[in-house]
């Protein structure tokens, strides 16, 4: 299955206007700066921000069309949607979190096996780390067999090795898993380990010397700076 | 001691705040989140009985209910009894008299809930309604129970209100307010005392009772 979008919204400092595709069991990463509308790309796929104008079609189902009056609800649209925080309901232990959209119960038991995590279910979310939190909100997302994966900055709360563990685990499920995944992040190195393509959003638009521009800035400033730390982009660019 | 008095006065506040658990969820729901024309007037109407002084909700009501108002009427109409000087009469009026105390703090309880999780559980697959039932009240729980014990300590506080729409039958609309009144006014001090300070302890510990939610909610 492929998602292809495009969307068209008039936002508070630009006018938004992106289109793309996604083939099922390849990762888009969405990347570039702060407030430049990534998360509002995530949120008109998943039908919770409405877009001005275009079309979001999966398969051959369509979720949106504005020149046909089309606007198939969130709640029918069975995508996993993780999001920077707040994916998980605090009255309920991470295993009922997991399990509240989920298909089977014996998925969510192997999915918290392959997250390792089995040994939290009985807890709150209050009381686990904020990497934990978000191994089992990857769980909550794949559990109701989502035809469409939205991960938005999953992992930017959290510690730089908790952070790496996690890039790394999610490297290995993106090889199982059968359905386009929508990556969004500001972290190049992020981008540059995970994504099968890169698309850069700045203000809007799709930017493709973005990243170029990004990383060979002079040393000292920004990302470029971290960069230059990183034995894995020197070795890319 | 008036046990009667003090017994219809328990059994119309737990009846009151029952009813007014289950009424005034959803209309707390949709003015935390639903926006529709004229919203802010509905609302002060809804906080209304809390402006008017209680003879003037109870006048209002005789007007409803009596046997020319609309509902004493209709409920004549069905059943062949009066709404008035009943326990379903003052049942009425001690709800309209509480709906404000039942509202406020439910959906200020409802509007803490971040939304970012009702959006999750829409992504999950579940209706507004069941979100409601599976995600809003689950995560309101302290306020609810604060807005259930607001309502009963008013509801056991009411007097104006219900002297004019129940008079003062013993074992059906004679309520422990009441009960206080007629004994101060037969210079029976001693009974009068009884059944005021029973409603000592009963008020600390629901007071208590509230702080301890309000701190939790608040947490």
């Amino acid at each position: 299955m492929t998602l292809s979008a495009s969307f068209r919204k008039r936002l508070k400092y630009f006018d938004l206007e992106i289109s793309f595709a996604c083939r099922a069991g390849k990762m888009l990463v969405m990347i570039g700066p702060s407030g430049g509308g990534k998360t509002t790309v995530i949120r008109m796929l998943a039908g919770l921000t409405m877009p001005d104008a275009g079309r979001v079609v999966f398969g051959d189902e369509v979720w949106f069309d504005s020149a046909r009056n089309i606007h198939l609800k969130p709640q029918k649209r069975r995508l996993g949607y993780v999001f920077q925080d707040y994916s998980l309901f605090p009255h309920l232990n991470l295993f009922d979190n997991a399990a509240f959209a989920a298909e089977s119960k014996k998925e969510v038991h192997d999915l918290f096996e392959l997250f390792k995590i089995s040994h939290l279910k009985k807890r709150k979310p209050h009381m686990v780390s904020g990497g934990e939190r978000q191994r089992c909100a990857i769980c909550q997302a794949l559990a109701r067999h989502p035809r469409l994966l939205l991960l938005d900055e999953p992992f930017s709360a959290l510690d730089v090795v908790t952070r790496r563990g996690l890039r790394e685990e999610l490297k290995i499920l993106k090889g199982r898993l059968s359905c386009p995944v929508i990556y969004v992040t500001h972290d190049i190195h992020e981008a540059l380990f995970l994504a099968d393509e890169i698309l850069p959003v700045v203000d809007g638009k799709i930017d493709r010397g973005w990243m170029q521009r990004t990383i060979t800035r002079e040393p000292g400033e920004g990302i470029s700076a971290r960069g230059a730390r990183e034995p894995r982009l020197s070795l890319v660019y | 001691m008036d046990y009667l008095a003090l017994y219809v006065t328990l059994k119309l506040a737990l009846v009151t705040t029952l009813v007014l658990m289950v009424l005034a969820a959803p209309v707390a729901y949709l003015l935390a989140y639903a926006r529709f024309p004229g919203k802010s007037l509905v609302e002060a109407l809804i906080y209304l009985p809390m402006a008017l002084p209680p003879t003037v909700i109870g006048f209002y009501l005789i007007i409803v209910m009596g046997p020319r108002g609309w509902a004493g009427r209709v409920w004549e109409a069905a059943t062949g009894g009066s709404l008035l000087f009943t326990f379903l009469g003052i049942t009425i009026a001690s709800v309209v008299y509480s709906v404000p105390f039942a509202v406020q703090p439910m959906k200020a309880a409802f509007q803490k809930i971040d939304r970012r999780l009702l959006e999750n559980a829409y992504i999950l697959g579940l209706s507004k309604r069941a979100a409601f039932l599976r995600v809003i009240i689950p995560n309101s729980v302290a306020g609810i129970a604060a807005a259930a014990v607001l309502v009963f300590l008013h509801s056991i506080g009411a007097f104006g209100v219900l002297l004019m729409v129940g008079g003062s039958i013993p074992g059906e609309t004679k309520v422990a307010s009441i009960a206080i009144y007629e004994a101060v006014e037969m210079m029976n001090y001693e009974a009068a005392g009884l059944i005021a300070l029973s409603f000592i302890p009963i008020s600390y510990a629901f007071l208590l009772l509230i702080n301890r939610l309000n701190a939790r909610a608040g947490a």
